[in-house]
Formats: structure tokens, C-alpha cells, sequence
């Protein structure tokens, strides 16, 4: 404010309002409340699955419409999942996210590495067929895959849900390689000097410096693991089996009147992604962000 | 490829045997589960085949079933060409706007960003029981706040007219997730190239038409590619809500291919389908590409150049 220095005359209230510092505040008051609606828009969904599980059943029909039930009903989380067997449904998905996750883990470290690392022959070829199995819809392959899964006996088991994991997903390899080349090849020199073998690089010097990146891997093997639907709902029929989201679709086009246990099982379903989410967030939105990858 | 194998010294050979070693997994995988069932899929769409006995060959015959004689199939390829061009518009605008509010330069951003990501975390089949109940005609919260202002709102998924419009509002929800992608391409953009247009007198408006939209444009080829692929595969939210209804208005491509393939077991005439429907992903995708150079403004490959 030097302007007011060199004059006495105090500014009008109509100067104060139109200044180009109270426009600014202004603008950003208007950004924060139209953030802060629209916000609040993207959270009605879930505030009011939480309302919904919460409620007394002559609640959930009540016009108009309750927001805060009268008395929080915990007991309808214990109805629901004692009524559906979705604590057994929810161990069976975390065995598959475990699984995956070692599979992941064992095989997309050495696949990157020798793609990004060791020279041999048609490499290129091989990294142009890796990238375009990304394009094709796995749709084109679901049917063939099982047949071969019925014909080894293997439907309705887990092999289907966690083989292909064993073998590197594309996705998670060219995410790891595109990482490995960060690294100086100067750190590869001095470990060889020191008497380190191919493979030693890898698992002494390299992968302890791609932590990152692992997380990334095992938080998105996480994250399509708990949400894939279409691959169990094709290979299960034991309900012991089932997985949640399967065992979540069992609750299709009901025309029941239980909305209030059915919510409150979307949301334990729902919770262990939210918790990965808000301790991963990073990862997740990281791992988007740099290779465009969709969760 | 033998030339080069025999020119190589004893510690090339022995790194390029490491090498192939390393991506071997991958080379399983890629046989057993890509070009195995791909080659596989061809065959059996040239076949009846009911999965216990062994395909038959019949030709053409599940593909001349399939433009002649199955209504059914005009009726999913229609529905889904008619849920693209509803949610993919609806989709990159929202994610674009959204990225656009993201960037704004105020405190806090972090927590509004994780609050809009949250719904893309979410599995499809939860985010559908959600919506279910949210848009309820009679008990559901967004007609219950309508009737509140005196607005008797739509049956949403059981009304034939508004059916597929929900399925695409409700596709809406998960933007954030495209919204982080645009952001990314949005936080590229040199600030200096800002600076020069304001001093050249452009005001926001023109600096939005006229370097925004034209430098993130890779960002929303890659977008429109990823999310017309994704509107082509639709699947679950039709299964869990509306099993194709009301009067076959959600009845969606993949929808009937589940049907053939896993409830009628006609595995050869499932398999035609499918190979259908990735060609018409593929020829889809061509065809944006092609469009992409029209469009789509490089300005990484002449600054790698220079």
C-alpha cells in the first residue's frame, strides 16, 4: 500500500471493495465455496450408504428423508454379516490379494530387470509384444482361458484368479522398467567390481532402491484384486468361495426392503479399500499420475 | 538373429542368456494367456460348441447367426454405441473441469483432491448397489430432495427413457480418477507460456482456448481412447442393477456376451461375439487416431527435436 503513504485521503469503501487485493480474496472465497459444494455433491453417495446402514428399518422409508438416524444401529454391521457370509467372503479376497501379490512381487522384479538392464537379442520385439498385449480387451480371452481352466479341472478354485499373476502383469513391468532406468548404471559398475553376480545386482542394489515403485505395485494389485468382479463371478459357484464383490452381487435388482443391511455390507466391503486409500494415497495417485494408469 | 549370436563375446552371450531368463515368466505368460487363447478364439468362433463336447465346424455360421438372425445382437451393439456417445462427452468434460478446479493455486487442494479420487477406489459392483438405492424412485435421497423443491424426479434405472442416462451419471461419480490424469498434463504446461499472453493483453479466457486446451490435447486423446475403450466394455453396473432392463434399455454388448458364453453355454457363438467386439474396439480406436493428428498438438516431439 504505498499509494496511501503518499496520500492522507483514506480509500472509499467502494476502492476497498473493488481493489484488485479484495477482488482477489473474493475469487478465492467463490473457488473455496463452489470446491466445497461440489465436494460435499461427491460425498453425498457415501454419506448416505453411512446413513442408510445406520437406520432403524422404518427409517429407511421415512419422507422425508432422515439424514441422522435417531439411534446409530451398530448392530445392523453384525446382522449383516451374519445374515450373508461376508466375514469369510472378505478372508477369501484377502487370501487372493496376499497371493497376488507375492506373484506380482516374484516375477515383475526380474522381468523389468532384464528389460531394462541386459542386452540380448530382439529385446525390442519383445517389448513392442508386451506393450501391445496391453491393448487388447481381456474380453477377447475370457473364453478360451476357460475352457482350458474346465478342461484341468480348475473352475471353482483360485487357480484362475491368481495363476496369471505369476507370470507379470505388463502393466506393472513396464511401470517397473520405466523406474529402473531412473537408476545410474554407475551403481550396477561398482557392484560388479565388487564381485556381484547379474542377479545380485538386482536383489542388492536395484530393487532396494525401487521401493516406490514396488508399493505402487502392490498397492494396484491390492486395489484390482478387491474390486475385480468379472473373472470370479465367471470361474466361482461354491459360495464358500466367492469373493466380495461376488458375494456383493448377489444383492442384484432386489426389490427388498433391507436396504438398510445391505449398505452396511457395501460399506465393510468398501472399508479396506477406503483405509488402503487414505495410507496409500500417495501411491495410488501417484502411480496414476506418472504412467496413466486407471484404478 | 544366429549372426549376431555367434558374433557375440563369451560375456555378451552369457548376459543375453541372463536376459532371456529374466523375461521368460513373461514369454509364458504371453503364450499361455494372450496369444494362445487369442489364437483359440478365432477357431472356436468358427465352431458350436457347448464346452463339455468338442467344437463343431460350422464356418460362418455363428457370424451369419449373428447379423441375420439374432435381434438380440443389433439390440446390445446399438444400446452400447448409444451409451458411448452419452458417457464419453459427459466423461471428459467433467474430468477436464474438475482437473481445471484442481489446479486452481489454494490452500487445502490436497484434501479436496482426495475427497473427488475416493469414488474411483471404489469396485464397480459397490458403486452400483450405491447408486441403486441412491436414485430409489420413491425412497432414494436425489428424489426425496427434488420433492423437497417440488420436483417429481425420474424412475431413473427402471424407466426405459432414463435408464442408460443413469448408468452414465452414475459412470460420472468415478471422474476423479481421469481428473487426476488431466491434472498431471495440466501441471506440464510451462507458466512462462501464461506470463507472455497476459503481457500480450489475452485474458483468461483466451488463455484457456488458446494454450490450455491446445497443449493438454495428448492428454485428452489418451483420455477419449482409454474411456471409449472402457465405455465399449460396460458390464457390471447392467448386471447388478437393471440384468439388461427395463424393455432391454441397459441391455449392454458384453451383457449378452455373458449370457451366451456363461449362462447358455453357446461358447462358439460367445467367442464370434467377442472377437466382434474387439474389432470393433480396434477399428474405433484406428479411427480416433487417425482423427489425432488433426487435433492432438505434439509439442514434446519438436522440443525432444531441437
Amino acid at each position: 500500500m504505498t499509494a496511501s503513504t503518499k496520500s492522507d485521503r483514506k480509500p472509499t469503501l467502494w476502492e476497498t471493495l473493488t481493489s484488485p487485493r479484495a477482488r482477489g480474496r473474493a475469487e478465492t472465497i467463490f473457488w473455496y465455496i463452489v470446491m466445497t459444494a461440489l465436494a460435499l455433491v461427491f460425498m453425498v453417495p457415501l454419506l448416505w450408504m453411512l446413513s442408510t446402514a445406520l437406520k432403524k428399518p422404518e427409517e429407511i422409508f421415512a419422507y422425508p428423508s432422515v439424514w441422522i438416524p435417531a439411534e446409530a444401529m451398530w448392530d445392523n454391521f453384525r446382522l449383516a454379516l451374519t445374515k450373508y457370509p461376508f466375514a469369510r467372503f472378505i478372508m477369501n479376497t484377502f487370501f487372493l490379494v496376499g497371493i497376488n501379490i507375492v506373484g506380482e512381487l516374484l516375477s515383475v522384479p526380474v522381468i523389468a530387470y532384464a528389460f531394462a538392464r541386459l542386452r540380448f537379442p530382439g529385446k525390442k520385439i519383445f517389448f513392442i509384444l508386451m506393450l501391445s498385449t496391453l491393448m487388447i480387451p481381456s474380453q477377447v480371452k475370457m473364453i478360451p482361458l476357460f475352457a482350458i481352466f474346465a478342461k484341468l479341472k480348475l473352475t471353482n478354485s483360485y487357480w484362475p484368479l491368481f495363476l496369471p499373476s505369476f507370470f507379470g502383469s505388463p502393466f506393472f513391468v513396464f511401470l517397473l522398467i520405466q523406474y529402473m532406468k531412473t537408476i545410474p548404471r554407475e551403481l550396477d559398475d561398482a557392484a560388479r567390481i565388487d564381485g556381484c553376480g547379474t542377479w545380485g545386482i538386482l536383489y542388492k542394489i536395484i530393487l532396494p532402491l525401487c521401493k516406490p515403485a514396488l508399493a505402487i505395485i502392490v498397492v494396484y494389485t491390492f486395489l484390482w484384486t478387491w474390486n475385480s468382479f468379472l473373472d470370479p463371478l465367471i470361474y466361482l459357484n461354491d459360495i464358500n468361495l466367492f469373493t466380495v464383490q461376488v458375494g456383493l452381487s448377489m444383492f442384484k435388482g432386489m426389490t427388498g426392503v433391507e436396504w438398510n443391511l445391505f449398505m452396511a455390507a457395501t460399506l465393510v466391503v468398501t472399508l479396506p479399500i477406503l483405509v488402503l486409500y487414505f495410507f496409500a494415497q500417495r501411491y495410488l495417485i501417484g502411480g496414476i499420475a506418472s504412467v496413466g494408469i486407471k484404478g | 538373429m544366429l549372426r549376431t549370436w555367434k558374433a557375440m563375446s563369451k560375456r555378451a552371450r552369457t548376459e543375453a542368456l541372463n536376459g532371456y531368463l529374466g523375461i521368460l515368466p513373461w514369454v509364458l505368460g504371453f503364450i499361455l494367456f494372450n496369444l494362445g487363447p487369442i489364437i483359440a478364439s478365432v477357431y472356436f468362433s468358427f465352431t458350436d460348441w457347448d464346452i463339455i463336447n468338442t467344437p463343431k465346424f460350422i464356418g460362418a455360421g455363428n457370424y451369419i447367426k449373428m447379423f441375420t438372425r439374432d435381434p438380440l445382437f443389433w439390440k446390445s451393439l446399438q444400446v452400447t454405441l448409444m451409451y458411448v456417445a452419452l458417457s464419453l462427452p459427459m466423461k471428459l468434460a467433467a474430468g477436464l473441469a474438475l482437473s481445471l478446479l484442481l489446479n486452481l493455486k489454494l490452500k487445502g487442494m490436497n484434501f479436496f483432491r482426495t475427497v473427488f479420487y475416493i469414488p474411483a477406489v471404489i469396485s464397480g459392483v459397490a458403486v452400483s448397489l450405491i447408486w441403486m438405492w441412491l436414485l430409489q424412485p420413491d425412497y432414494g435421497i436425489v428424489n426425496s430432495l427434488l420433492r423437497l423443491v417440488g420436483i417429481e424426479g425420474p424412475q431413473w434405472f427402471w424407466d426405459p427413457d432414463s435408464a442408460l442416462f443413469s448408468v452414465a451419471l452414475m459412470s460420472v461419480w468415478s471422474v476423479g480418477g481421469s481428473a487426476i490424469i488431466y491434472l498431471a498434463g495440466l501441471q506440464n504446461i510451462p507458466p512462462h507460456l501464461y506470463e507472455a499472453a497476459k503481457i500480450d493483453g489475452a485474458n483468461r479466457w483466451h488463455s484457456f482456448w488458446n494454450i490450455t486446451i491446445p497443449l493438454i490435447t495428448p492428454t485428452i486423446f489418451f483420455q477419449l481412447v482409454m474411456e471409449m475403450i472402457e465405455s465399449f466394455k460396460v458390464f457390471t453396473q447392467a448386471f447388478v442393477i437393471t440384468q439388461g432392463g427395463p424393455l432391454k434399455a441397459t441391455f449392454f454388448y458384453m451383457l449378452h456376451l455373458y449370457q451366451q458364453a456363461f449362462e447358455e453355454f453357446n461358447m462358439g457363438y460367445a467367442s464370434a461375439l467377442a472377437l466382434f467386439l474387439t474389432i470393433c474396439i480396434l477399428i474405433a480406436t484406428i479411427f480416433v487416431n487417425q482423427t489425432s493428428n488433426r487435433w492432438v498438438y505434439y509439442e514434446a516431439e519438436v522440443e525432444e527435436r531441437a
